[in-house]
């Protein structure tokens, strides 16, 4: 049960954010600029790193929902996601990617973590200044979200179907405040 | 020196910010609103919990700053340094060990915030968004503190930086700077 008095009909963080709608406009414009952007990182990359940092974090709502949103991107590889969050040295994923989730997984557990050589390894992988911006920025919002989410006990749904659903709400429209005002989908 | 290509006269946070302002744009705005919108925590108890936060978290710059603009808000310094040693022990009102007790197990984990630390925040008056906020402005010095650290931005040793820096906080909060931070290049304080 969340620890403060929240909407029971909404899930995980949307509820946090009809609770609280002042912070969470800020918080989806973030949600939107960082991780709907194709710049340098694809979207899917960077909801790639976005799961990973949640499943590092054990935030189950996180990791298994923007899992959902890279897995929507990449046309159903679940398997692939999977990987990522587990095990993502044996992903078929580029070298550039992978030395960034190994960025991404520094700063998770804290920013004086990263090395010098964990940057000289990512610039060497092809990744620029923005790219390694925007990975270290990604990481550090999720250990914001997820704690938040899980600071409060937001309830996780237990339908597994319903995540897939309010995945594809996310990758059709973006991050905003429909996720909460809106209709929510449900799982058959 | 900084892993990314960050203004030399921008230190700390600010030359992140800078760096990429769309994203700087959200960001300052949650900050605004959580350390300086409307609230029945006072801007200085909001300083608190992101010095213990920083504090916590061993980020040097994120402290300094955040120590200096409650010590400006309160206008004395023992407060900071005693809720950095020990908060059940410091000068705060009791609602503010319990929520202070929150932010820090926040800083830990989301997971490590237990039932009897939200009952104690409770039984010491602190309303559902008391506890909101507090969750959210330790979950958002996590960010803080990994984003600057996490690119190893640079942290003046000079407390007068700090001080001034504090001062600019309460006079200006988080907003960008209307005229931005050129200015900064002949004057650091």
């Amino acid at each position: 049960m969340p620890h403060i008095n929240v909407d029971e009909n909404l899930p995980g963080i949307r509820a946090l954010m009809a609770f609280r709608p002042e912070t969470a406009a800020p918080m989806n414009e973030l949600a939107e600029i960082l991780l709907r952007d194709n710049e340098g990182l694809s979207r899917t990359d960077r909801e790639l790193i976005g799961a990973f940092v949640s499943y590092r974090n054990d935030c189950f709502y996180c990791h298994t929902s923007h899992g959902e949103i890279a897995c929507h991107y990449l046309g159903g590889d679940r398997a692939l996601v999977e990987q990522v969050k587990k095990d993502y040295n044996a992903a078929p994923v580029s070298g550039k990617l992978k030395a960034l989730l190994h960025l991404a997984g520094k700063v998770q557990v804290s920013g004086k973590a990263v090395t010098k050589e964990d940057i000289a390894e990512a610039k060497a992988a092809g990744a620029t200044d923005r790219d390694i911006h925007d990975t270290v920025l990604i990481a550090a919002a999720f250990c914001m979200f997820n704690r938040y989410v899980d600071g409060l006990a937001a309830n996780a749904p237990d339908d597994m179907d319903s995540y897939p659903l309010r995945a594809k709400q996310v990758a059709e429209n973006g991050y905003g405040s429909h996720i909460y005002l809106g209709k929510q989908p449900v799982g058959s | 020196m900084p892993y990314i290509q960050v203004e030399d006269h921008l230190p700390g946070i600010t030359g992140l910010l800078e760096y990429r302002k769309d994203t700087a744009g959200p960001i300052r705005r949650l900050t605004q609103f959580l350390l300086r919108g409307p609230n029945t925590l006072t801007e200085a108890e909001r300083e608190l919990i992101a010095t213990v936060v920083s504090n916590g978290n061993q980020c040097r710059f994120c402290t300094a700053a955040h120590t200096a603009a409650a010590d400006v808000l309160l206008g004395e310094c023992d407060t900071t340094a005693s809720v950095k040693q020990d908060i059940i022990n410091a000068p705060v009102s009791n609602k503010m060990k319990a929520l202070l007790t929150i932010a820090d197990m926040v800083r830990k984990s989301g997971k490590d915030v237990t039932e009897a630390a939200i009952a104690r925040a409770k039984a010491e008056g602190a309303t559902d968004t008391e506890i909101h906020d507090t969750v959210l402005i330790a979950a958002l010095f996590c960010l803080y503190n990994r984003y600057v650290d996490g690119l190893a931005t640079v942290a003046p040793t000079d407390q007068s930086f700090y001080n001034g820096l504090g001062q600019r906080l309460k006079d200006h909060g988080y907003n960008r700077l209307p005229q931005g931070y050129d200015h900064l290049k002949n004057n650091p304080h």
